[in-house]
C-alpha cells in the first residue's frame, strides 16, 4: 500500500492507539492483557486481527469500541482523544460512529429481528416510519427479509449473527468492529458473512476491524494485524485481496 | 426522547409478559388487601359510633367493677334494687334510672331454638334507652312486682324463632320456664361484629332474678339525665352516693364505674378498634408479601436485565435514557397494578360491607397511601438494580453472569 499512488484516494487516520495498556484486577491478581499497543487504522480499511487465544484481541477491540477504557495510553478517534470524553460523550460516540458485532451476538431476547435492528435508530431519535424502512433494508442486505418478525430464539446462529450485523450497520457507522463474528458459525455461513462485510466495506465505505482465528476469513481483509502476549507482533497488508 | 423511552419501556413490558404480570399481581394484592381491610374496619367503627349516637347524649351507664380496658372488669359486689331507688330518690338531675341484669339463655319455640340474651328490666328501660314497643305492650306493674312469666322480644329473636309468623301471645321456653310474649321491640336494624342490638329477650327484672339467675343482683343501672342538667355533675353525685352506699373509704378506689357517652363510646369502639388494628396488620402483611413478590421478580431478572442494559449501552444509549426507560416501566406497571387493585378493592369492599351489614365508607386517603406504597416498592426494586447496572462500563454489564 503506497500513499503516493495517484489512483488511490488519500487516507485519513480514523483510529489510533498510542502505547495502550490494559491491566485487569489489582495487586497479586493483576493481569496485564495489553502491554503497549501502537496501532493506526485509516478510513475505508478492512483489517483482520489475528493471534492466539488470550493475546488481548478482544480487550483491544473493546477499547476501540469505547466499551472499555485503557489503563494507560492514548486512544484517538478522528483526532479526538477518547480518554478526555465523559461517559455520555463516549456513549454518543458509540451511537453515532461505531457498530459492534459480538461473538455471542448479544441480541435482545424475545425481541423480533426488526425491533433489534431498530434499536440503535430509536436512540438516534429517528421517526417510526423511516426507522422501520431502514431496519427493513438492513435486514434485506443480510438476506433476512423473511425473518423480520422472528425472535433470536427462533433463528439459527448464522441468522442471529446476521441480525447483529444488520443492527451494527443500520446506522451506517464510520467503523464496524467485529469480534470473532464467525466464531460460532460453520465455514459456509462464515464465508457468507465475510462476503457481506466485504460488500459493506466496498459499497458503503465502512471501515471494518475484525477479529478472526481463521486464515480463510482473514483473506477477505486488506490488512492483517497479529497479536501476541498483549503486543502487536506483525502488521502486514494482504496482497492477495488488493 | 420521552416518546422513545415510552416505546422502549412498553416493548420491554410486552416481551416479558410473565414478569410484568407477576409484578402487577403483587401490587394488585397489596393495594386491594389494604384498601379492603381499612374500608371494612372504618365501616364497622362508623356503625358503632352511629349506634352510640342513637343512645342519646344524656345517658349514663353504671357498671359493677373497675374499668380495665375494653370488655374487662374486675369482680366486685353487684348492685341491689335499693341502690336504684336511692339514685332515683337522691339525685334530682335524673329523669329515670333503669336497673338491668342479663344472662345468656336458649329460647325455644316449636322446633326452633336460638341462643340469646335474657335481660331483666323494668319499664324505665324503655325511657332511658329511648326504645319503643312496636306491637303489643310494655310490662304491667303487676307483672313486674310478681315476676310473671312474660317477655318482650327483639326483632332478631322474632326472625329466628317465628320467621314470618306473628309472635304475639305465643309462649316460648327460656331455659326451664315458659313465658308469654306480650310485646315485640322496634327493630334497631343494625348489627356490628359480635353485637346485634335486636338479639335480646326482655323479661321483668324479678322474673330474671327468680327464674334464671337465682339471685337479686343487678349488674347495670342506666340513668337518663334531665335535659339541661349537667351530666358531669350527675355523674359525680352518683359516684359519691354509691361510694357511700358501698362503704368505700376515702383512699380506696371505686369498685363500680359511671360511664358517660365519651366513656361508653370508648368501651364500645374498643373492640372495633382492636379489629381495625388487626385488619390493618393483616393488610400490612399482604402488602409486604406483595412487595416481597415484586422484589423477588425484580431481583431474579437482574442478571438478564444487566445484560440488556449492557446491550443498550453498547449500542449508544445514555445512562439516563436507560434509567428513564426502567423508571417508566416500573411506573407503568405499578400504576396499572395499583388501578386494578383499587377497582378490585372497591367492588370487594362494597360486597363485603353488604354482606356484613355495615356501611360502606369511601376512603380516598387509604387508596392514595396503598397506591403510593406499592408504586414505591415497584419503583425501588425495579429501578435501583437498574441504576447500579447502568453505572457499569458497557463491557462489564455485558459480561455479567
Ligand atoms: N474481565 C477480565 N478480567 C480479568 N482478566 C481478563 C478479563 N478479560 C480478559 N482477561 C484476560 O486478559 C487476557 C486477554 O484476554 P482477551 O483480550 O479476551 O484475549 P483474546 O480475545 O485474544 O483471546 C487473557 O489472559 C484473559 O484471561
Ligand atoms: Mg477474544
Amino acid at each position: 500500500m503506497t500513499m503516493t499512488t495517484p489512483v488511490q484516494k488519500e487516507r485519513h487516520p480514523l483510529v489510533e492507539l498510542q502505547g495502550v495498556t490494559k491491566v485487569y484486577g489489582r495487586g497479586t491478581a493483576a493481569m496485564q492483557a495489553l502491554r503497549g499497543i501502537d496501532l493506526r487504522i485509516d478510513e475505508g480499511e478492512f483489517v483482520a486481527v489475528m493471534g492466539p487465544s488470550g493475546s488481548g484481541k478482544s480487550t483491544c477491540m473493546n477499547i476501540l469500541g469505547c466499551l472499555d477504557t485503557p489503563t494507560e495510553g492514548k486512544y484517538l478517534f478522528k483526532d479526538v482523544e477518547v480518554g478526555t470524553l465523559n461517559r455520555n460523550q463516549r456513549a454518543l460516540l458509540r451511537r453515532h460512529q461505531l457498530g459492534f458485532v459480538f461473538q455471542g451476538f448479544n441480541l435482545l431476547n424475545r425481541t423480533s429481528a426488526l425491533e433489534n435492528v431498530e434499536l440503535p435508530l430509536i436512540y438516534r431519535g429517528i421517526k417510526a416510519e423511516e426507522r422501520r424502512s431502514r431496519a427493513g433494508r438492513a435486514l434485506a442486505a443480510v438476506g433476512l427479509s423473511d425473518w423480520e418478525h422472528h425472535t433470536p430464539g427462533e433463528l439459527s446462529g448464522g441468522q442471529q449473527q446476521r441480525v447483529a450485523i444488520a443492527r451494527a450497520i443500520v446506522t451506517e457507522p464510520a467503523v464496524l468492529l467485529a469480534d470473532e463474528p464467525t466464531g460460532n458459525l460453520d465455514t459456509a455461513r462464515s464465508i457468507e458473512i465475510m462476503e457481506l462485510l466485504t460488500a459493506f466495506n466496498r459499497n458503503l465505505g465502512i471501515t471494518i476491524i475484525m477479529v478472526t482465528h481463521e486464515q480463510e476469513m482473514a483473506q477477505f481483509a486488506g490488512r492483517v494485524v497479529q497479536f501476541r502476549d498483549g503486543l502487536v507482533w506483525a502488521d502486514k497488508s494482504n496482497a492477495e485481496v488488493y | 426522547m420521552l416518546t422513545n423511552t415510552l416505546l422502549l419501556a412498553l416493548r420491554e413490558i410486552r416481551r416479558n409478559v410473565l414478569r410484568s404480570f407477576l409484578t402487577i399481581l403483587g401490587i394488585v394484592i397489596g393495594v386491594s388487601a389494604v384498601i379492603v381491610m381499612v374500608t371494612i374496619g372504618g365501616g364497622a367503627t362508623a356503625q358503632v359510633t352511629e349506634q352510640i349516637a342513637a343512645l342519646g347524649s344524656n345517658l349514663l351507664m353504671i357498671r359493677v367493677g373497675q374499668h380495665m380496658g375494653p370488655g374487662q372488669t374486675s369482680a366486685a359486689p353487684s348492685f341491689q334494687i335499693a341502690d336504684v331507688h336511692a339514685i332515683s330518690r337522691e339525685i334530682p338531675a335524673i329523669t329515670a334510672a333503669a336497673p338491668s341484669s342479663s344472662q345468656k339463655v336458649t329460647a325455644v319455640y316449636g322446633n326452633a331454638n336460638w341462643s340469646t340474651m335474657a335481660t331483666g328490666v323494668d319499664n324505665e328501660f324503655f325511657k332511658v334507652r329511648n326504645w319503643t314497643v312496636q306491637s303489643g305492650r310494655r310490662f304491667l306493674d303487676t307483672e313486674l312486682r310478681s315476676g310473671k312469666a312474660v317477655c318482650i322480644i327483639g326483632a332478631t329473636v322474632v326472625k329466628e324463632l317465628f320467621g314470618r309468623q306473628a309472635p304475639l301471645d305465643n309462649k316460648i321456653r327460656l331455659g326451664n320456664f315458659s313465658c308469654q310474649i306480650v310485646g315485640v321491640l322496634e327493630a334497631k336494624g343494625q348489627s356490628t361484629f359480635g353485637s346485634d342490638q335486636d338479639d335480646l329477650v326482655l323479661v321483668p327484672l324479678r322474673t330474671l332474678q327468680r327464674r334464671i339467675s337465682g339471685n337479686k343482683d343487678i349488674s347495670l343501672i342506666q340513668v337518663s339525665v334531665a335535659e339541661g342538667r349537667s351530666t358531669d355533675k350527675a355523674k359525680s353525685d352518683i359516684e359519691y352516693l354509691l361510694r357511700e352506699r358501698r362503704h368505700i373509704s376515702g383512699s380506696e378506689s371505686d369498685n363500680f364505674q359511671v360511664m358517660d357517652m365519651k366513656e361508653i363510646t370508648k368501651m364500645l369502639t374498643g373492640t372495633t378498634q382492636i379489629l381495625t388494628t388487626l385488619l390493618g396488620a393483616v393488610a400490612a402483611v399482604s402488602l409486604l408479601v406483595g412487595g416481597i413478590g415484586i422484589m423477588n421478580i425484580m431481583l431474579v431478572s437482574v442478571t438478564e436485565r444487566t445484560r440488556e442494559i449492557g446491550i443498550r449501552l453498547a449500542i449508544g444509549a445514555l445512562e439516563r435514557e436507560v434509567l428513564l426507560q426502567f423508571l417508566v416501566e416500573a411506573v407503568v406497571l405499578s400504576s396499572f397494578g395499583g388501578l386494578i387493585g383499587i377497582l378490585l378493592a372497591l367492588s370487594a369492599s362494597v360486597g363485603l360491607a353488604n354482606l356484613l351489614k355495615i356501611p360502606f365508607i369511601f376512603n380516598p386517603g387509604i387508596m392514595v397511601v396503598a397506591f403510593l406504597f406499592s408504586a414505591a416498592v415497584g419503583v425501588i426494586f425495579g429501578f435501583f438494580p437498574a441504576k447500579k447496572a447502568a453505572r457499569l462500563d458497557p463491557i462489564d454489564a455485558l459480561r455479567h453472569e
